[in-house]
Order: structure tokens, then C-alpha cells, then sequence
């Protein structure tokens, strides 16, 4: 990564405390230059309750122009409550906040927002009607004679989509677009303005390599004209690559803060979890025949357009098919097709070899084929309701509203679905949109999981899950398939579709372009099947 | 603490001092006094009276609940009441146990055929609730005019008339009949899984659909229960005066309806609904009907009483008002010599964190 901006090299060498040390004062003490060292952001005592929980305890943090500095910890930690109330989305119980040598309460992120503290949710939270250019300058839009002026927005909308590598129409209602786009979007949002500190709660989670290449491009050119950022994300990889410096935080509390280039990975994940993690090894894979003779649920000729045309899928008894592509190669239209979300335009399912026309996700779970999406909050979970509504929902929709499932057990279903998955916090009645972004995730696994399907569709399953868990939900993938369920595992994460999948399906423009066994590919080799720009039929 | 957090608390505390002030003004408000072995007084009268309203809002609160509105149950209401008188008048013995039963059974099932063409225009053909609706809140009192030919049908019938002003024990007829639907509304909904489901609906019906919810269903099925209930209190209302007057029968009632729903603390975007709440969000809205009676002011001003105290009552249950209570009361206990910022931000976000807490 580059290193010529003075700023970045300065800073993590004038402050470094020892590994395990807690925060040091306010000040770090310095050998670069003075108005560089002096931190830009500076957070003491940070403390936030919810009721009795106490969600941040005391926490201190700081950041430095300049640099990037990775927030790190498992789900639940306290990640996404510690940048609420740093923008003021939370007020704080207890502590304060420093920007810029002042104390700040935000009354909200927009005030934040006119500070020059930009920040970029971990849930997308755009609104689909509108345009992208109305998302971008949404409450800040351009005008003239008082009204908005259109074509300017448009225009520096272009410009500001553009500078993130992204082609899309502005003018276009975002919800046309992938989660990927959306997520891109909302960045743009975030450095269109004036940013001094710019927030990113898990701004990869869906994003495709070259994507998040483009992205890390932007953020080292904010970094070297001395913004500070603030990065959060559950991908090693990209914490190592990117930051300067790491925090970690554990049960809502500070367990210290590192310098990246003194922070070796395995401590920092002992420091994230408080205790080791098993490394899996990869899944012994099952070694099938390139199609398997009687699969579970096979297409034909599946097409949607746009998104899918022609792709043809088969998927055996207790097999791992993961799904390999770029963004826009039809990975999640081909999954919504399988399981009857969106209805295909043409081509055959077959389910056990009986021919099935699945026309909604309803009639697709009764035949034992379920989908996960990608998007959990706006397609998955209903968050005013409970952990346990939410994972018998499925289950109770199945039996019809007119035969409920008895008190007692719901209870007993959702508190041995939470025992199972380990989701936290283990109380039934929890409102489940106050759950950290991973628990939610395990929440929609169950309530899939609790109508025992034969077919589980997982789109992005660990999709913005903490590395002790994202181990935990592959391992639970395999020991599912091991049981005789048939996955399909769609993922960004090469990697991840190589250690959990049998097969791997290459989709390539909306068509499946080969299925190859998992056990003879890396992810070197994977990456150039998937990039592979399609060859003129011979 | 934990009862301010509760979600009646602000609806209980708002019904109770607005008794509170009326008894304090005027003791007669809650006096009560046996007759004949029935119970009379104002607070009964507030009972019986509650009827109609309590129906409509019951109704309204699941329409809501599902994301949605009802407009067309003042219409609803004519309709049925029209059936049912017309069908009395044109018999040949309106006094007849006969009569009546079947009058009522005909104008229940035609608000339910209402009901279930709302649910039609939303459900099925996705029109936006507001306007589905309207079509029959404006065509709803011309069929009720056609249906008695234009004139206000007048009957004279015993059982009838028993509906809304008879007495069983102790107390009027219309009182228990309302007891009764709310039960059974409540057990229908909390027993199975209507509820749940129609929450969930609300909440993100995008969601439900991926989740297998058949929200098509649920979205009719409480569309078809306001209207069936429209019917009901339509013929509470028209047992009450006896005429079928198709102008005036259950006039702005929606708005009441609505009204009551949000007094009683269920949310107009959906999802979470409380029948409990509405329960006291109707009764809310008679006792301050009364009390614009007993206060005498005059019909030209009631109005606008009526809306001074609407506007009071939600003041007094919005979070963002108890935040800025809070915060304020904070400020004067911190001493005013500390030179805190006396600023909205604070506030705001304390406001916003209760939302959260107590959403
Ligand atoms: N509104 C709320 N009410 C109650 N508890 C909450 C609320 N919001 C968050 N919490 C709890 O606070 C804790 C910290 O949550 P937070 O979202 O900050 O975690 P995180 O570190 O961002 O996790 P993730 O990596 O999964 O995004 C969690 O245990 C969560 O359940
Ligand atoms: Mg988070």
C-alpha cells in the first residue's frame, strides 16, 4: 500500500502504545510534525445503555487525520453503537466526544454531517423510490430559484459516481439496482460532501473484488488529503491492506489499541474473541461426477431477464454447490429463480425430477427449496418482531395462520434454534432489529432451517459476519450437507465458495459457464474462471 | 419506570385525566343511578354509545396494522343500516323475531361483500388503500340512498330497536355487543396466528412474502373484518335512531376511527397494533364527546374544542415530548450556572434514542 503520504507514516509511529496497553492519554506522544499528531477525533468514557444492557462501557477512542484506523470485534461488540455515537445517531450515556479540539453532541447524523463527519451505515439506508442523484443529495440538493435544480444534480451526481469507478444512470430509482450498487451508492453520498472524517460500518460486506479495489483507491485518496477514516469490516484481509491502525472492542468494552504492522493476525483474532479459534479445515469434499445422476433440484434453460438466460444447474443430495461470479454475472437473480422469488421467464425446474413451476417463494418452501437473501433487512427479517416470531415465522406461514403453533412450543423451537446457532443475546422476546448484523444473520438461518428443507439457497450467508462466526456458519454448512441437505452458497468471497462448496458453478453473464469440482481449483484459478470475459462461440 | 414504558401507560394516563377533570368540574359526570334494576348515567351512556366507534376502530386497527386504511366505513355503515331497515320496513311483520334476524344476517353480509371488495382493490390489485377506499366512501352513501329510495326509512320494531338502547343485566345491550367483538377479535388474533402475521405484514411485507406469509390473505381477510364490523355498527347506529338516514349514518366516523387507533398507541405505518390500546383510545373519544356536552360548549365551537383537546392528548403521548420533558428538567437540576448549552441537539437525540427503546 502506498506510504508517501507523510501523514500516514507519521502518526502510527508517533503513537504507538504497547500491544494490550489501554488508550493512552489524550495526547500520543510525538516525533512527527505537531498538527498532525493532534487527534481529530477523540472519544473518552464512551458508554451507551440499552435498558439494563449496557451495549459500550467506556470506551476511548481517538483517530488521527490522515490515517485509517480499523474498529475490529465480533458481532455484538459494540462496533456499530460506538459510530452511532460518534454522529450522534445514539446519544451517549456516559462520555464525550472531541472533534477537532471541541466537544461535540451531534443531534443527529446530519448535524455530524455538517462537521464534516460522513458516515456510511452498515445497513443501506437509502430510499429506493428515489433516484440515485436524489440519494446522493438527499436534504442537500442543489437549487435554483428555490427549487431543486434537476440537471445539476444529475450532473454532479455523474461526476461523483464516476469518481468511484461506478456506471450507473443517475436518474434511475436506486431500487433497480443491486445491493452492491446501493452500498456504492451510499458511499458516494458519504464523499460527495466536505468530509473531514468519513465512517464506513462494514462498507465491503457485498461488494465484489473489483469494487472493493476501486473503494480502497477512493479511500486512499481521502486518506492522503487528511481525512481520517474509520473502517469496519469483518474481511482480514482488507483490515491488514488498509489500515494503520486497529481497535479493538469486546463486549462493548476496549480491549486496546494496535498498530496494524504490529498486530499479527492470530492475536488479533484471539483479541477480537477472547479466545482462540479453531481454523476448519476445508470440507472433505464429496467427489461427484461433474452432474450428479439424480439431483435433487436441477434447471434447464433458466432465464430472466435481465439477470439470468439460459443457465442450467444441478444440485445432488447432501452436496455444496457454490456459485462463483462477478456482480451483475446473475448470481442473486439466479438464486431467486430457483426458489420461486422472482418467477423465471423460461426453462424447467425439476425437483426430484418432477417438474415444478415455482411461482412464489411460498409454494417453492412447501416443495422443500428456501432462500436466504443477501438483503436481511429489507427482504429478510421483520425487525419490530421478536427473535422467536422471527424464526418461526416461516414455519407458522407454512402451517397457515388458522394453526397456530402452540406457546409453548414456539418457545421451545426458537430457544433450541438459539442454543444451535449461538445467537446472542439467548432471550427469545428481543426485538430482533436490535441485534448486531451477525445475530440477524443466524436468526434467518434458523427460521429457513426450522421448515427442515431439502434445498437451502444461502445468498451471501456470512455477509458481514465476525470471523469466529463466519467459521461457525460454514462448519454448520457442512455438517447440514453431511446430514443429506443440498446447498447452494453463493458468495463473493472466492475463498470462502472454494473451503464450504463440492462444486463450484462459474456464472458468467447471467449463464452457468462451467461447474467444476471445487477440490481442483484455488482461488487463484477460480478468480481467473470468473473474470473470464466470454469467448465467441466457436 | 417500567409502567411509564409500558405501552398503554400514556393512552391509560390520558383517558384517566380527562375523567379526572370532568368529574373535578362537574361530580354529575360520573354519577350513576339505578332504575328498574338498570344502571344509568353518564358513564353508561358512554358505554352504549361507544358501540359503533369501538366496532369501526377495531376493524381499522388491523387495517392499519397491515400498512393500510380504511375510508369506506361511514359508507359501510349507511349501507348496512339501509338493508337492514328497508328489509324490516318492506316485511310484513317489522316486529318479528324472524324479521330482524334475518334483516341483520343480509346486512352483515352485504358489508362483508363490501369489506371483501376493498380488500379486492388492495390486495389483489395492488391500488394504494387510501384510494381503493375512497371509491366506496364516496359511492357507498349513494347506494345507501338508492337502496331506501332516496327518503330516510323510519321503522317501528321491537327487537330492533333493542339492539342499541335494550339493557341485559345491568347494563345496555350495545355495550355487551361490543365487549363481545373485541373478545373475540382479540382471541381470533392472539390465538392464531393472524397477529403475528398480519404484524409481520405490516412491518415488511416484502420480507413476509420471502418468508412464505400469503400477505394477499391476510391483507383481505382484515379488510373484509373492518368491513363486516362497519356493518355491525351500522346497525347499532341505525337500531339507535331507528331511521336509516344514509346521509348522516356513521359521518366522519373514519376519522374518529383513526383517531382512537392512534390515541390507543398503534402506529399509522403498521406492524405492531394493540387492540387493548384501541379499546381505550374509542373510549377517549366518547368521554371527550361528552365532555364537550357537559362543559355546554356551544355546537358552533365544538369543533374546535374538540381538536384543542385531540391536539393536547397526543402531545402527551409523544415520545418526542417526553424526551424534551426529560432533558428539560435535566438542564434545571444541572444548575444554571454550569453554562450548558441550553440546545436542541441534546434533546433531539435523546428523543430519537427513545423512539428506539420504545418502538
Ligand atoms: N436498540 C437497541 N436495543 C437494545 N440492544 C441493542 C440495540 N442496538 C444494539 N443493541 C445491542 O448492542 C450490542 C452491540 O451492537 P452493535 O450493533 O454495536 O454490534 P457490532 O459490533 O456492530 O456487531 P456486528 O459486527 O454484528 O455489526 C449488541 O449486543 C446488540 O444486541
Ligand atoms: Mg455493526
Amino acid at each position: 500500500m502506498t506510504d508517501r503520504g507523510g501523514a500516514a507514516g507519521a502518526h502510527p509511529r508517533a503513537a504507538a502504545p504497547a500491544a494490550g496497553a489501554q488508550m493512552p492519554g489524550p495526547m500520543p506522544c510525538q516525533d512527527g510534525p505537531v498538527s498532525e499528531a493532534q487527534a481529530l477525533v477523540q472519544i473518552a468514557g464512551a458508554t451507551v445503555r440499552f435498558g439494563a444492557f449496557t451495549a459500550l462501557d467506556g470506551v476511548d477512542f481517538r483517530m488521527f487525520p490522515g490515517e485509517v484506523h480499523s474498529l475490529m470485534g465480533e458481532n455484538g461488540a459494540g462496533k456499530s453503537t460506538l459510530i452511532k455515537a460518534l454522529t450522534g445517531a445514539l446519544a451517549l450515556d456516559e462520555g464525550t466526544v472531541v472533534i477537532g479540539g471541541s466537544e461535540r453532541r451531534f443531534g443527529g447524523p446530519r448535524d455530524a454531517q455538517d462537521a464534516g463527519v460522513s458516515t456510511v451505515y452498515q445497513e443501506v439506508d437509502l430510499l429506493e423510490n428515489l433516484s440515485v442523484a436524489e440519494n446522493i443529495f438527499l436534504g442537500r440538493e442543489p437549487r435554483r430559484w428555490g427549487v431543486i435544480d434537476h440537471r445539476t444534480m444529475r450532473r454532479d451526481a455523474a461526476a461523483v459516481l464516476s469518481g468511484l469507478g461506478l456506471d450507473v444512470d443517475p436518474a434511475s430509482p436506486l431500487g433497480r439496482y443491486p445491493l452492491a450498487v446501493q452500498q456504492l451508492v451510499a458511499i458516494a453520498r458519504a464523499i460527495s460532501t466536505d468530509v473531514r472524517v468519513l465512517v464506513l460500518d462494514e462498507p465491503t460486506s457485498s461488494l465484489d473484488l473489483d469494487e472493493v479495489a476501486e473503494l480502497f483507491r477512493v479511500i486512499r485518496e481521502l486518506k492522503e488529503r487528511g481525512v481520517a477514516i474509520l473502517f469496519v469490516s469483518h474481511f482480514l484481509d482488507q483490515v491488514y491492506e488498509m489500515s494503520d491502525r486497529i481497535t479493538v472492542l469486546r463486549d462493548g468494552q476496549l480491549v486496546g489499541e494496535y498498530l496494524t504492522t504490529e498486530l499479527l493476525r492470530i492475536d488479533l483474532v484471539k483479541k477480537m474473541l477472547g479466545r482462540d479459534v479453531a481454523e476448519i479445515a476445508p470440507r472433505e469434499h464429496v467427489v461427484e461426477p461433474e452432474m450428479p445422476a439424480d439431483p435433487v433440484l436441477s434447471a434447464r434453460g433458466l432465464t430472466r431477464t435481465p439477470g439470468i438466460a439460459n443457465a442450467d444447474v444441478d444440485i445432488a443430495e447432501g452436496e455444496v454447490l457454490g456459485v462463483a461470479g462477478l456482480l451483475g454475472s446473475g448470481r442473486t437473480e439466479l438464486a431467486r429463480a430457483l426458489t420461486g422469488v422472482d418467477r423465471a421467464h423460461a426453462g424447467i425446474i425439476r425437483i426430484e425430477g418432477q417438474p415444478a413451476r415455482l411461482d412464489s417463494p411460498r409454494h417453492a418452501m412447501n416443495l422443500g427449496v428456501v432462500y436466504s437473501s443477501e438483503n436481511r433487512r429489507t427482504e429478510g427479517l421483520i425487525g419490530d418482531l421478536s427473535i422467536e416470531d422471527n424464526i418461526v415465522l416461516a414455519l407458522q406461514a407454512q402451517q397457515g395462520a388458522l394453526h397456530p403453533i402452540s406457546a409453548p412450543r414456539r418457545r421451545e423451537l426458537a430457544l433450541s434454534w438459539i442454543e444451535a446457532l449461538g445467537i446472542k443475546p439467548a432471550d427469545p422476546d428481543r426485538p430482533v432489529r436490535t441485534l448486531s448484523g451477525g445475530n440477524q444473520q443466524k436468526v434467518m438461518l434458523a427460521r429457513l432451517l426450522a421448515l427442515s428443507p431439502r434445498v437451502i439457497v444461502l445468498d451471501e450467508p456470512t455477509r458481514g459476519i465476525d470471523v469466529g462466526a463466519k467459521v461457525e456458519i460454514q462448519r454448520l454448512v457442512g455438517e447440514l450437507a453431511d446430514n443429506g441437505l443440498s446447498v447452494v452458497f453463493i458468495s463473493a468471497e472466492l475463498e470462502e465458495v472454494l473451503r464450504v462448496g463440492d462444486r463450484v458453478a462459474i456464472l458468467r453473464e447471467g449463464e452457468v459457464a462451467e461447474t467444476v469440482a471445487a477440490a481442483s481449483l484455488n482461488p487463484d484459478t477460480l478468480m481467473a474462471l470468473v473474470a473470464q470475459p466470454d469467448l465467441p462461440e466457436a | 419506570m417500567t409502567l411509564l414504558k409500558h405501552r398503554l401507560f400514556w393512552p391509560v394516563a390520558a383517558l384517566v385525566t380527562l375523567v379526572v377533570v370532568n368529574v373535578i368540574a362537574n361530580p354529575n359526570f360520573a354519577k350513576v343511578t339505578m332504575r328498574d334494576g338498570d344502571l344509568y348515567g353518564n358513564p353508561v351512556t358512554i358505554l352504549r354509545e361507544s358501540a359503533p366507534l369501538m366496532l369501526v376502530a377495531l376493524g381499522m386497527t388491523l387495517v392499519i396494522a397491515t400498512r393500510g386504511i380504511d375510508l369506506s366505513v361511514g359508507a359501510v355503515m349507511a349501507v348496512s343500516g339501509a338493508v337492514s331497515l328497508t328489509i324490516i320496513a318492506d316485511s310484513p311483520d317489522p316486529g318479528s323475531l324472524g324479521t330482524v334476524t334475518v334483516a341483520i344476517v343480509v346486512a352483515v353480509l352485504v358489508a362483508l361483500v363490501l369489506g371483501a371488495w376493498n380488500g379486492f382493490l388492495v390486495s389483489v390489485l395492488g391500488i394504494q388503500p387510501i384510494i381503493a377506499t375512497l371509491v366506496l366512501m364516496l359511492a357507498g352513501r349513494g347506494v345507501a340512498l338508492l337502496i331506501t329510495g332516496g327518503a330516510i326509512t323510519t321503522v317501528t320494531s321491537a327487537p330492533y330497536k333493542f339492539l342499541s338502547n335494550g339493557y341485559l343485566i345491568l347494563l345496555p345491550v350495545a355495550f355487551f355487543i361490543w365487549v363481545a367483538v373485541v373478545a373475540i377479535v382479540a382471541l381470533v388474533e392472539r390465538r392464531t396466528a393472524l397477529g403475528m402475521l398480519t404484524e409481520s405484514v405490516g412491518i415488511n411485507p416484502e420480507a413476509s412474502r420471502l418468508a412464505g406469509v400469503r400477505s394477499r390473505g391476510i391483507i383481505w381477510a382484515a379488510y373484509m373484518v373492518s368491513g363486516l364490523l362497519a356493518g355491525v355498527a351500522g346497525i347499532i347506529n341505525a337500531s339507535n335512531t331507528m331511521a336509516a338516514d344514509s346521509n348522516n349514518a356513521g359521518y366522519l366516523i373514519e376519522l374518529y376511527a383513526i383517531l382512537a387507533v392512534v390515541l390507543g398507541g398503534t402506529s399509522l405505518m403498521g406492524g405492531k397494533f394493540s387492540i387493548a390500546g384501541t379499546v381505550i383510545g374509542v373510549l377517549t373519544v366518547t368521554t371527550l364527546d361528552k365532555t364537550i356536552q357537559f362543559f355546554g360548549v356551544p355546537p358552533a365551537q365544538s369543533p374546535v374544542f374538540f381538536a384543542v383537546v385531540v391536539v393536547i392528548v397526543v402531545l402527551v403521548q409523544s415520545p418526542r415530548v417526553h424526551a424534551w420533558g426529560r432533558a428539560a428538567s435535566a438542564r434545571m437540576r444541572r444548575t444554571p450556572s454550569s453554562g450548558e448549552p441550553p440546545t436542541g441537539p441534546g434533546a433531539a437525540s435523546a428523543a430519537k434514542k427513545h423512539e428506539e427503546v420504545a418502538a
